[in-house]
C-alpha cells in the first residue's frame, strides 16, 4: 500500500443555475494573457450541447486519454510511445481553432473617432488571432442555454450513445449545466502523452501542472487529455493547464472557482488512495466497472492500517485530520453520491459530480403531481429513461444503476426533510429506502444544503517546514535554484537580464553578506536592489533615495574597492568612516 | 594559404562554433521559458500535416547522411569494402530524395507562414532571418549533390577527401583550410552558411532540435515530483535512516 494524498472536488449539479461567474473570474485570475484568449481553465457547458472545445467528448475522433490495447494493458488511446514520437512534427488529433474559436475584440476606437455620419458608428469585431475584421461564428459558450437546438445539440458526442428515440425528445425534456475544470487525474493522460515529462503530478497534493520551462511545446498533452483541458498558448508555445489554484490551496484558501461560485455548489478536499492500485483499476476491462474500481482505490482515512501507511508515507497528522474532515470523502464514499465524469477515459479523474435530480423535480411537477413526494419522484426517475440514460453517458459509461441509485438518493432527501421543515413526524422509511439511516441523511442534508465555507472546504494547507519552497511558486525548495545558494549574479547584460533570482536566495546572501561585512550595510553595492529587509538602519545607501536635483551625486564609491561611505539620514554630509560598523 | 583562406576556414568556423556552445548554454540557463519548438499548428494544420513531417524526416535523414559523409573518412568505408562508386550512388541516391524531401516541405513550410494570416504575424524577424539562411544552405547542399555528384558539372569532386577531411580536421585540430580554399564554390559556400548557422542557431527556435524527447520511450508515464524532499517520499541518503524496528525480510 501507498498512501498519497490527493487534493479533489466535487460539485453539485443540481445547484449550478449557469451564471458563468466561476468562468469569469478563473479567466481574470489566470488567463487574461496574450495567447490565451481562448483559453478557460473552467468552463460552464449547457447540456445536451457539444461542449468546449466543440465534440470534445468524441474519443473516436479526439484520442483522448488511455485504451486497453490487445494484450489487455493500459496505453493511450493515441497510440504507443514511438507512434507518438513519431507524429510529433504534425500532431494529427489537434483541435483547432474551428474547433475552440477565434478570439475576438471590437473596434471600440471607431466609436469616437469615426466622421460625422448619418448612421451611428460601431464597433465592429476584430480578430485577435489576425487583427483583421472579422464575423463572429462560434465562443466557448455558443450553445448556452440550448442555444441553437437542435441542430447544434444533435452533434452531442453523449447524446449520439443514447438511442435513437430519446434524441427526438430530448430537447423538451430537460437540461443542465455541466461546470469543468481540468480533472486532476489519478492516472493523468495529459502527463503520459507529454514527450519531455514537463507535465508532473505533484506527490503531495496530486495537482496536476505543466512546468513551463520545460514545456517545448511538442503538443501531445492537448490530444492525450480526453477533457481539452490542457491548452497551447499559442503565444509563448507552452501547454498550459488549470493548476488548481494551487498557490491558494497551498496557504489553505480555495480554488478562485470555488470562492466564487455563487450557487455554492463546489467542495473541495482530500482524497487518500492507494497509489500501488491505480492501474489496476485503470485497466479494468468493464467499463461500467470503473467507477468500482475508482472508488476501491480510494482509502478509509478513518482506517487505523491506513493512517499507520499514511504516515510511513510521510503524510502529515493533520493532512490526515482532514482527509477525514473531507467532504469529498463523504460524498463519493460515505453517501456514494458523487461520480466522476466520463470513467471510460480511464484517467481516473478526480473531479466528481452529483447528478442533477431538478430536471426530474420538473417533469413531475409539470405534470401536476406532487413533486416533492418520494413514490412520485422514485417512479418519475424510473420512468424518464431519457435524463437517467443521458447522466449515465456523463458519470458512468452507460451504466444506468448507479445513476439512479444517486438520483433516488436525492429523491429520497428531498421527501424525508419537507417532512422536517413541515414540523411533520419525520418517515424513518424513507431513508431506509434507499439503505441509509436517519442520521446519515440529516448529515447528508446538512452537507448538500447548508455547509458552510469551512464544511464545504476542508483544505490542509501546505507545511511551513516547506515554506520556503512555496515563496517562489516553486515546486522545489528555492535554493536548490540552477546555482544553488552561490546564485547571486546577473546576467551578462546587467541587472534584470536572465533569469529572476529567487528572493529567498537573494535575502540569504544579503544577511550573510550583512553578517560578515565590516562595513555598513550597503546594498546599493551588491549588486542588488536596495533591500529594506536587509538594511541595517545605519546611514542610507545609495540608491535607497532618489538624487537631489541640486547634487548631483552626493558621494562616490571610495577607491576599488567599492566600498561606500554611508550617509547619515540627513544626507547632507558623509558619516565617519566605519561609525557603528563593528564586525560581526 | 592566404590570410583570406585562414580566416574563411579557420577562424570563422571556430567562432561559429565557439558562439554554437557558448550560445546554447546561455539561452538554456536564461531562457528555458523561451525554449519552444514555437508550433503554429492551432491556427493552420491542413499545410502543416503533410509539410511539416516531410521537412523534418527529410532533414533528419539529411543529418545522418552528412554524419555519413562528414564523420566517417573514405579510408573506413573502403576498409570495409564499399567501393567509391556504390558510396556515392547511395549517397547521391539516398541524400537525393531526403534533400528533396526537405526542400519540399521547406518550400510548403514557407508559403504556408507566407500566405496564413495568423501564422505570418505569429513570425519574428528572427524567424525570417533563419528561414532564409536554412533554406540557402539546403538549396545549396541539394546543388552540390545535384551538380557535383550526379550531373557532374564542372569536373568530378570527391568532397570526401576534401571537404570531410577539413571539417573533421577542425575538431581535433588538424587544420587544413588549402582543402577549402580548392574546393568548388558551391562546398565553399554551403560549409560557410552552414556555420553561419551553427552561429544563428542558439538564437532562433532551431534550439528545440535539442530536446528531442527520445527518452519519452523509457521513461515511466506519469511523472511525480514533490515539492520538497519529504521523508519517505524518497529513500533518505545513507546516514539519515529514521530509526527503525529492524525488519525481516528485504527493506522497504
Amino acid at each position: 500500500m501507498k498512501v498519497m494524498a490527493q487534493m479533489s472536488m466535487v460539485m453539485n449539479l443540481d445547484k449550478c443555475i449557469g451564471c458563468h461567474t466561476c468562468s469569469v473570474t478563473c479567466k481574470q485570475a489566470w488567463t487574461n494573457r496574450t495567447g490565451m484568449e481562448y483559453v478557460w481553465f473552467n468552463n460552464v457547458e449547457t447540456r445536451p450541447g457539444q461542449g468546449y472545445p466543440r465534440t470534445y467528448e468524441d474519443q473516436e475522433r479526439w484520442q483522448g486519454g488511455w485504451t486497453l490495447n490487445r494484450r489487455g494493458r493500459l496505453q493511450l488511446k493515441a497510440g504507443s510511445r514511438a507512434k507518438n514520437l513519431l507524429t510529433i512534427f504534425a500532431s494529427p488529433k489537434m483541435p483547432s481553432m474551428d474547433q475552440y474559436y477565434e478570439p475576438w475584440t471590437y473596434d471600440y476606437e471607431n466609436l469616437t473617432s469615426a466622421p460625422l455620419q448619418e448612421h451611428t458608428p460601431v464597433a465592429r469585431p476584430l480578430s485577435l488571432i489576425t487583427g483583421e475584421p472579422t464575423k463572429v461564428r462560434w465562443s466557448a459558450n455558443w450553445d448556452d442555454d440550448l442555444g441553437g437546438a437542435p441542430e447544434l445539440t444533435k452533434d452531442d458526442p453523449v447524446l449520439a450513445k443514447v438511442s435513437a428515440d430519446v434524441k427526438l425528445e430530448f430537447e423538451k425534456t430537460f437540461m443542465f449545466y455541466l461546470p469543468r475544470i481540468c480533472e486532476h487525474c489519478l492516472n493523468p493522460s495529459c502527463a503520459a502523452s507529454c514527450p519531455s515529462g514537463a507535465i508532473y503530478k505533484r506527490s503531495e497534493d496530486g495537482i496536476v501542472l505543466v512546468d513551463q520551462d520545460r514545456c517545448r511545446g511538442w503538443r501531445k498533452c492537448v490530444t492525450g487529455c480526453p477533457y481539452k483541458k490542457v491548452y497551447f498558448n499559442h503565444r509563448t508555445g507552452k501547454a498550459e493547464k488549470c493548476t488548481f489554484c494551487f498557490p491558494r490551496i497551498e496557504v489553505g484558501i480555495p480554488t478562485v472557482c470555488s470562492e466564487t461560485c455563487v450557487g455554492r455548489l463546489r467542495y473541495i478536499g482530500l482524497v487518500l488512495y492507494d497509489a500501488d492500485r491505480v492501474l489496476a483499476a485503470a485497466s479494468e476491462p468493464d467499463e461500467t466497472k470503473l467507477l468500482a474500481a475508482q472508488r476501491s482505490v480510494f482509502l478509509d482515512p478513518f482506517d487505523a492500517e491506513v493512517i499507520r501507511e499514511a504516515e510511513r508515507s510521510g503524510i502529515p497528522r493533520d493532512w490526515i485530520d482532514a482527509a477525514q474532515r473531507s467532504p469529498i470523502w463523504k460524498l463519493i464514499s460515505t453517501y456514494e453520491v458523487a461520480l466522476p465524469l466520463h470513467p471510460e477515459y480511464r484517467t481516473m479523474p478526480m473531479v466528481w459530480y452529483i447528478p442533477p435530480l431538478s430536471p426530474v423535480v420538473d417533469v413531475v411537477r409539470d405534470t401536476g403531481e406532487d413533486a416533492e413526494e418520494r413514490g412520485n419522484l422514485f417512479a418519475a426517475i424510473e420512468a424518464l429513461r431519457i435524463p437517467v440514460e443521458y447522466l449515465a453517458g456523463l458519470f458512468t459509461a452507460g451504466d444506468t444503476a448507479p445513476v439512479t441509485a444517486v438520483l433516488r438518493k436525492l429523491a429520497a432527501m428531498r421527501s424525508y426533510m419537507r417532512d422536517l421543515s413541515m414540523g411533520r413526524e419525520s418517515d424513518a422509511s424513507i431513508p431506509a429506502s434507499v439503505g441509509m439511516d436517519e442520521g446519515t441523511m440529516r448529515e447528508m442534508y446538512r452537507l448538500l444544503a447548508i455547509a458552510k465555507y469551512d464544511e464545504r472546504y476542508v483544505i490542509p494547507t501546505a507545511h511551513e517546514e516547506q515554506a520556503h519552497g512555496l515563496e517562489e511558486l516553486a515546486t522545489e525548495c528555492s535554493l536548490d535554484y540552477e546555482g544553488g545558494p552561490g546564485m547571486n549574479e546577473w546576467g551578462p547584460f546587467g541587472e534584470g537580464s536572465g533569469g529572476t533570482t529567487p528572493i529567498a536566495v537573494e535575502n540569504f546572501h544579503m544577511l550573510q553578506q550583512r553578517q560578515t561585512t565590516d562595513t555598513v550595510a550597503d546594498p546599493a553595492t551588491r549588486k542588488a536592489r536596495v533591500n529594506l529587509l536587509n538594511w541595517d538602519g545605519k546611514g542610507a545607501p545609495e540608491g535607497m533615495f532618489p538624487p537631489r536635483p541640486d547634487e548631483a551625486r552626493p558621494h562616490e564609491p571610495e577607491g576599488p574597492s567599492g566600498e561606500t561611505q554611508p550617509l547619515p539620514a540627513g544626507g547632507s554630509e558623509p558619516g565617519p568612516t566605519g561609525s557603528g560598523t563593528e564586525p560581526r | 594559404m592566404s590570410t583570406k583562406d585562414l580566416l574563411l576556414w579557420v577562424v570563422v568556423p571556430y567562432v561559429c562554433l565557439a558562439v554554437f556552445v557558448l550560445g546554447h548554454v546561455w539561452r538554456y540557463r536564461y531562457d528555458k521559458f523561451g525554449w519552444t519548438t514555437r508550433s503554429s499548428q492551432l491556427y493552420e494544420s491542413r499545410l502543416l500535416r503533410w509539410a511539416s513531417p516531410l521537412f523534418h524526416f527529410g532533414i533528419l535523414f539529411v543529418f545522418l547522411g552528412h554524419v555519413m559523409g562528414l564523420g566517417i573518412p573514405e579510408s573506413w568505408t573502403s576498409a570495409v569494402g564499399i567501393s567509391e562508386t556504390a558510396y556515392h550512388v547511395m549517397a547521391v541516391g539516398i541524400g537525393g530524395i531526403a534533400g528533396v524531401c526537405t526542400l519540399v516541405g521547406m518550400v510548403l513550410l514557407i508559403y504556408r507562414r507566407r500566405t496564413v494570416g495568423p501564422v505570418f504575424s505569429a513570425t519574428t524577424k528572427m524567424d525570417k532571418l533563419m528561414y532564409a539562411w536554412l533554406a540557402a544552405v539546403v538549396l545549396l547542399g541539394l546543388w552540390n549533390t545535384a551538380a557535383g555528384s550526379a550531373l557532374k558539372l564542372g569536373g568530378e569532386y570527391d568532397y570526401r577527401l576534401g571537404v570531410s577531411v577539413w571539417f573533421r580536421g577542425i575538431f581535433y585540430g588538424h587544420l587544413h583550410p588549402e582543402l577549402m580554399a580548392h574546393a568548388p564554390i558551391g562546398f565553399q559556400l554551403h560549409g560557410l552558411l552552414a556555420f553561419g548557422l551553427f552561429a544563428l542557431w542558439p538564437f532562433t527556435r532551431l534550439v528545440h532540435v535539442f530536446s528531442a524527447p527520445v527518452w519519452y520511450l523509457w521513461r515511466p508515464y506519469v511523472v511525480y515530483r514533490s515539492r520538497s524532499p519529504r521523508l519517505g517520499a524518497e529513500p533518505p541518503r545513507r546516514g539519515w535512516e529514521r530509526v527503525e524496528r529492524p525488519r525481516s525480510g528485504a527493506r522497504r
